[in-house]
C-alpha cells in the first residue's frame, strides 16, 4: 500500500454568487465562529483555576456569610481562552489595519511599551508601600512629567488625572481655585460650537454656565465674537488647538491675550496634540492649562475604550493650584508630596483628584514612547501625521466635499462633509460602507459645526500603501453615494453583524443577562 | 525611528500631490514666532529598543515589587494571583488596540464583553444593573454622590468614618465646586463600625450615607439598618467596596438594602500597577438607571435578526448631552473590565468561593498568631482579609523599619489619616493567597523585635 503524497487537492467549483452560500447548521462561517454568553455556556460549578486548600479555621464573618448563589458562571482555562479569542476576532483594531478616527488617534501602539509595563518592578508594586522602595517608580513620573512640561513649553504638569475629560476637570479645578483665591468668583466658561462635548460637560459640572463661540466660515474661532463677549464674568476659555475641524487656530495668542486681559484663564482641549508635538509648544501661545491624552499623543493602547491618562500641564499662574499628589525630587531622592507634606509649600491645592498617584501603567508606556522616539522623533511624528492627512485631503477634494479645504492645509485630520451625496445617501452610508472595504469608519457627524461631517485622522503610522489603498477605498464609496447605489444603504454585509438596531436598545434596555426562564416570567 | 513607515521618497511623492514644497508649508498656520525651527533644545534624540529597554529596566529595578517579599498591604489595593491566561488574552490586539465601541458592527467582541462584564459586577455587588466601568473607585464614589443628588434633590452626604480617606478627600475636592455638603471625621480605634452614630445623624437634608464595606480598618458590619433607616428619611445608602473578593464569602451591599454600591475592581485581573490603571465598578437599582454615569452596553438585534450589541442610553452622556450629562466622563477603562471580565469567568462562582475562602482562612491565622506578639493588639471583632492591629508605638515608623529589612509590613494609618495622630499607631494588614505561613512568620517576628 502506498502513501497518498499529493493530499486530496480540493478543485474550487465556480460560484456564480457568494450571496447563495447555503447557511450552516451552526450559524458559524467558517474562521468567523458564533459564540454565546458565558452564562449560556458556563457553569456555576466550574472553574479555571485550582487554589491550595484553605485552612480549617472558626470563621470571623460574624452573621454577613453569603449564603446565595451569586449566579457567576465558570468556565475551564480551555474554553476561556477560546470564548475571548473568539470574541476578539469580531473587532476591528489598529493591528488589523487603518483606524480613521478622527479626534481618536488611533496610532500603532508599539510592544516595547507592553513589555516595560510588565516589568515586576513597575506592575507588581502597591501605591502606599514606603516610598523608599518606589523610587525607580518616582522616577519614571518624575522624567515623563520633565517631557511633557519641556514639550508644552509649560511650567509644571499634574499627573493624576485618569483620561482627557478628568484632565479637564483638572484644569477646570485649579482655574476656579485661582479665581477664587483672588476673590473673584465668575461664573461663565465659554466654549466653540465645534468642542468636545467633554468641555460643557466639565465646565458645567464645576458649576460653570456654559455659551457657545460661534466659528468664522473658515472653520476657526470667531475672535470678534470672542472679544465681544469676554467680561468680567468669564471664568475660562475653552479652546481645542488645533481645533476639531483638524485647523490650527491662527489667532490662538490674540485670544489668549485678549482673554487674560479680560482677567480669564485659556484651557486648551490638548486632544490633538499629535498634530503639533515638537513642532509647537503651547505655552508660546498663552495657554494656561491642557490636558495631554497620553493614550492619543504617546501611544498608550486604547483598550477597546481606555484606560487612558490625561496628565495637565499649568502655567505658573495656575501651578500653586494643582492637585495632589505629585512627585517632587528633593536631593537625590525623589519625593511623593501628599496631603501630609503639602502643607508646608504646596498650601493652595485644590485638593486630591483620584485615590493614587495616577495611570502609572501609562506613564512606563508613554515614557517608554517618548525615549523612542526622541525629540527628534516627535517633531516627525507631528511631520508624518499631518503629511498623510493633507495627503488624504488633496487625494479625495475632487470626489468629497471638504468644506475647509479651499482655506488652506489642515493640520493632523481632514474634514469631508456630506455635501453632494446623491438624495437619501448619508454619511453613515458611507462610513458603514468603510467597514466592508476592511476599514474602522472615520468619525462620522463630528464636529456639529459641518453637515454630515466626515473626520479622517489617519496618523503618522500608516505607510504610503495603506493610506492609497483607503483612498481609493473611500473614493469607490463616494463615487458610489453620489451615483445613488442602493446597495450601500445596506452595508456592512460582511461584518460579523449587519446595521444594529439602536433605537430598540434604547427603547427597551437589556443592560444585564437574565435566565430566558425568568426573563419570560417578568414579561 | 522605527515606528514611522514613511520613507523619504514617500514624503516627496506626497508632497507633490499635495502641492506642497515642503513639510514646513503644512504649518504656514501656525503664527511665525511659534514655529520651532529645530528640535527641543535638551532632550535626548531617539533611542533603540534595546537602549530603552535598558533605561526602563534599570528603574524597574530600583523597586522592591511585592512579589519579592512578604507583603501584607491592602487599603484599597490588593496583591491577588493573576492567571496567566487573563494577561495573555488582554494583550489580543483586537482587544488592546481598539477604540471604544461606536462600530457594533466590527466592535461585537468588546461589547459582548461589556455586556458580560456588566451581568458579573450587577451580580456580584447585588444590584439590578452596572455600567461598563469608570476610572476607579474613588471616582466612581463621588460619582455615585453627585447622582445620589440629582435624585433626591439633596446635597448633604454622610460619609462613613471608615471609607477610605483617599476617597473622602477626592469627594471633598469635587465638594468645593458642586456645593455639597459633606459630613465625616477620622475612624477611632473601636472593633465597632460607626453604623450606629451614622444612623443618628441622617436628617431630611441627607441625600445619602456612603459607607465602605468591609471598611477602611477591614470591619464589616450588616448594613441593613443603615438602608432602612435612610429610606426612612428619603435618603439614599452608597456602598464602597474596595475589596471585591470579599463578596465571594459575605452577602452582597444591594441585597442588603444598597441603592447604589461602587468598587475598585483591581483585586480580580488588574494587578497593583501602582495604583493605576484600576477599575471602577458603578452598579444601581434599575430604577435609577437613567441618572447614571458612564456608558452603558445593552442587547438588541442586527438588519438581520441576529442578537448584537450597542451602547445604549447615551442621552445621559457628555457626547450627546453635553453640559446637561450626567456625568463628563469618556475613556474609561475598558481594558481593566476585560481583565476583570476574564479572570472572573476562570474563577466561576466555585472559584471565586474557594479564593474567598483561602483569603478568610490565612487571614484569620495572621491575624491571630499576630495577635501574639507581645505589643500587639488585634482591632477586629469580625473581618474577610483585612484588619487592623493596635501597636505599642507609631506605626509608619514601624512600617518603615521593616520596609528596610525587605518587609511589606502594612499600611500604617499614619499613612492614611495624617490629621488623626490619636490612631497612629494602628496598622492595616491585608493578607491574601499570596500570602505563605512562612511571610506571617516572618512578620510576626519582625514585630516582635521591632516592639520588643
Amino acid at each position: 500500500m502506498s502513501m497518498l503524497k499529493e493530499g486530496r487537492p480540493t478543485t474550487p467549483q465556480a460560484v456564480e454568487d457568494a450571496h447563495m452560500a447555503p447557511a450552516t447548521a451552526t450559524g458559524n462561517r467558517a474562521l468567523m465562529l458564533e459564540e454565546k454568553l458565558i452564562f449560556e455556556i458556563g457553569s456555576t460549578d466550574t472553574t479555571g483555576v485550582d487554589f491550595a486548600e484553605a485552612p480549617k479555621v472558626a470563621s470571623r464573618l460574624g452573621s454577613l456569610a453569603r449564603t446565595d448563589s451569586l449566579g457567576l458562571p465558570g468556565l475551564s482555562e480551555q474554553e476561556t481562552v477560546r470564548h475571548y479569542t473568539r470574541l476578539s476576532r469580531q473587532n476591528y483594531a489598529i493591528d488589523l489595519g487603518l483606524f480613521p478616527l478622527g479626534s481618536c488617534t488611533m496610532k500603532h501602539n508599539p510592544r516595547l511599551n507592553e513589555k516595560v509595563a510588565r516589568m515586576p518592578g513597575f506592575a507588581d508594586i502597591h501605591p502606599l508601600q514606603p516610598q523608599s522602595t518606589v523610587q525607580g517608580a518616582l522616577a519614571v513620573i518624575h522624567e515623563l512629567a520633565a517631557w511633557l512640561v519641556t514639550l508644552t513649553g509649560m511650567h509644571s504638569v499634574a499627573m493624576s488625572p485618569k483620561a482627557g475629560a478628568h484632565g479637564e476637570l483638572c484644569g477646570l479645578l485649579a482655574i476656579r481655585a485661582a479665581l477664587e483665591a483672588r476673590g473673584d468668583a465668575r461664573s461663565v466658561v465659554l466654549v466653540p460650537e465645534s468642542a468636545h462635548g467633554t468641555n460643557p460637560a466639565t465646565a458645567a459640572f464645576c458649576g460653570y454656565k456654559v455659551e457657545d463661540i460661534p466659528a468664522t466660515a473658515e472653520g476657526r474661532v470667531d475672535l470678534e465674537a470672542l472679544k465681544a463677549r469676554l467680561g468680567p464674568d468669564v471664568a475660562a476659555v475653552m479652546i481645542t488647538n488645533p481645533n476639531t475641524c483638524g485647523l490650527f487656530e491662527r489667532d490662538m495668542k490674540t485670544i489668549s491675550d485678549a482673554v487674560h486681559a479680560a482677567g480669564a484663564f485659556v484651557y486648551c482641549d490638548g486632544a490633538n496634540f499629535n498634530a503639533i508635538v515638537g513642532r509647537v509648544r503651547p505655552g508660546d501661545l498663552g495657554v494656561d492649562a491642557m490636558h495631554i491624552n497620553l493614550h492619543k499623543t504617546f501611544s498608550t493602547p486604547h483598550g477597546g475604550g481606555g484606560p487612558g491618562s490625561g496628565p495637565v500641564v499649568l502655567s505658573e499662574a495656575l501651578t500653586p493650584f494643582a492637585p495632589l499628589p505629585f512627585v517632587e525630587k528633593q536631593g537625590d531622592k525623589f519625593v511623593l508630596v501628599e496631603e501630609e507634606t503639602a502643607e508646608d509649600h504646596h498650601a493652595q491645592t485644590f485638593g486630591r483628584m483620584v485615590a493614587f498617584h495616577g495611570q502609572m501603567g501609562m506613564f512606563t508606556r508613554a515614557l517608554t514612547y517618548i525615549l523612542s522616539h526622541g525629540a527628534d522623533g516627535l517633531r516627525q511624528v507631528a511631520s508624518d501625521a499631518v503629511l498623510n492627512a493633507n495627503y488624504i485631503l488633496r487625494s479625495l477634494d475632487d470626489v468629497l466635499d471638504a468644506p475647509f479645504g479651499p482655506s488652506g492645509p489642515c493640520m493632523h485630520e481632514a474634514l469631508f462633509s456630506d455635501k453632494g451625496l446623491a438624495e437619501g445617501f448619508t454619511t453613515l452610508d458611507i462610513a458603514k460602507g468603510l467597514i466592508d472595504e476592511g476599514f474602522h469608519p472615520m468619525t462620522m457627524y463630528f464636529p456639529l459645526v459641518v453637515h454630515g461631517a466626515m473626520l479622517v485622522e489617519p496618523t503618522e503610522t500608516e505607510s504610503k500603501a495603506a493610506l492609497d489603498q483607503f483612498i481609493m477605498a473611500l473614493r469607490s464609496l463616494a463615487e458610489r453615494a453620489k451615483a445613488g447605489d442602493e446597495l450601500l444603504k445596506g452595508a456592512p454585509y460582511h461584518a460579523p453583524r449587519r446595521r444594529l438596531d439602536e433605537t430598540l436598545a434604547a427603547r427597551k434596555p437589556v443592560l444585564t443577562w437574565t435566565e430566558p426562564a425568568l426573563a419570560q416570567a417578568a414579561e | 525611528m522605527r515606528y514611522l513607515p514613511l520613507t523619504d521618497t514617500d514624503r516627496q511623492d506626497m508632497l507633490s500631490v499635495i502641492g506642497a514644497s515642503s513639510i514646513d508649508d503644512l504649518f504656514v498656520d501656525v503664527p511665525a514666532e511659534a514655529r520651532l525651527t529645530g528640535t527641543i533644545a535638551g532632550l535626548p534624540d531617539h533611542a533603540s529598543e534595546l537602549a530603552v529597554e535598558r533605561h526602563m529596566g534599570a528603574l524597574a529595578r530600583k523597586n522592591l515589587s511585592a512579589g519579592e517579599a512578604p507583603f501584607f498591604l491592602g487599603a484599597g489595593a490588593y496583591k491577588h494571583h493573576v492567571p496567566a491566561s487573563v494577561d495573555h488574552l488582554i494583550q489580543r490586539g483586537e482587544f488592546l488596540t481598539a477604540y471604544t465601541p461606536y462600530q457594533p458592527e466590527i466592535a461585537q467582541g468588546t461589547l459582548q464583553v461589556l455586556f458580560e462584564f456588566q451581568t458579573q459586577v450587577a451580580r456580584l455587588l447585588g444590584v439590578d444593573v452596572a455600567n461598563a466601568s469608570m476610572y476607579d473607585g474613588s471616582t466612581a464614589c463621588w460619582e455615585a454622590i453627585g447622582m445620589a443628588r440629582r435624585i433626591t434633590k439633596r446635597g448633604k452626604a454622610l460619609l462613613s468614618s471608615g471609607l477610605h480617606p483617599h476617597y473622602v478627600s477626592v469627594a471633598n475636592t469635587m465638594a468645593k465646586f458642586t456645593g455639597d455638603a459633606l459630613v465625616h471625621e477620622a475612624p477611632t480605634l473601636d472593633a465597632a463600625t460607626d453604623i450606629d452614630a451614622l444612623i443618628a445623624s441622617i436628617d431630611k437634608d441627607t441625600s445619602c450615607v456612603v459607607v465602605q464595606y468591609p471598611d477602611i480598618l477591614g470591619r464589616i458590619a450588616d448594613l441593613t439598618p443603615l438602608a432602612d433607616a435612610a429610606h426612612a428619611a428619603g435618603a439614599l445608602l452608597v456602598a464602597v467596596v474596595t475589596e471585591p473578593v470579599a463578596l465571594g464569602a459575605i452577602k452582597a451591599p444591594g441585597h442588603m438594602g444598597a441603592d447604589i454600591v461602587v468598587g475598585e475592581g483591581q483585586s480580580i485581573g488588574v494587578g497593583l500597577q501602582f495604583g493605576g490603571p484600576y477599575l471602577g465598578l458603578f452598579g444601581c437599582k434599575q430604577k435609577y438607571v437613567r441618572q447614571m454615569p458612564g456608558r452603558l452596553c445593552g442587547e438588541t438585534v442586527d438588519a438581520a435578526g441576529k442578537r448584537g450589541f450597542v451602547l445604549t442610553l447615551s442621552t445621559r452622556e457628555q457626547h450627546i448631552r453635553r453640559e446637561k450629562a450626567t456625568s463628563n466622563i469618556c475613556t474609561n477603562s475598558g481594558l481593566c473590565a476585560l481583565a476583570f471580565s476574564i479572570h472572573m469567568t476562570l474563577l466561576g462562582e466555585r472559584g471565586l468561593r474557594e479564593l474567598a475562602t483561602l483569603n478568610h482562612g490565612l487571614a484569620v491565622q495572621a491575624a491571630d498568631r499576630l495577635a501574639k506578639v507581645p505589643g500587639v493588639t488585634l482591632l477586629n471583632d469580625s473581618f474577610f482579609n483585612e484588619f487592623t492591629l493596635v501597636l505599642t508605638k507609631d506605626a509608619r515608623d514601624v512600617v518603615r523599619t521593616l520596609a528596610d529589612r525587605g518587609i511589606l509590613a502594612g499600611v500604617s494609618l499614619g499613612r492614611l489619616f495624617p490629621d488623626a495622630p490619636a490612631i497612629g499607631n494602628g496598622l492595616v494588614v491585608a493578607v491574601t493567597e499570596t500570602v505563605t505561613p512562612e511571610d506571617i512568620e516572618i512578620l510576626a517576628a519582625a514585630l516582635e523585635e521591632e516592639l520588643a
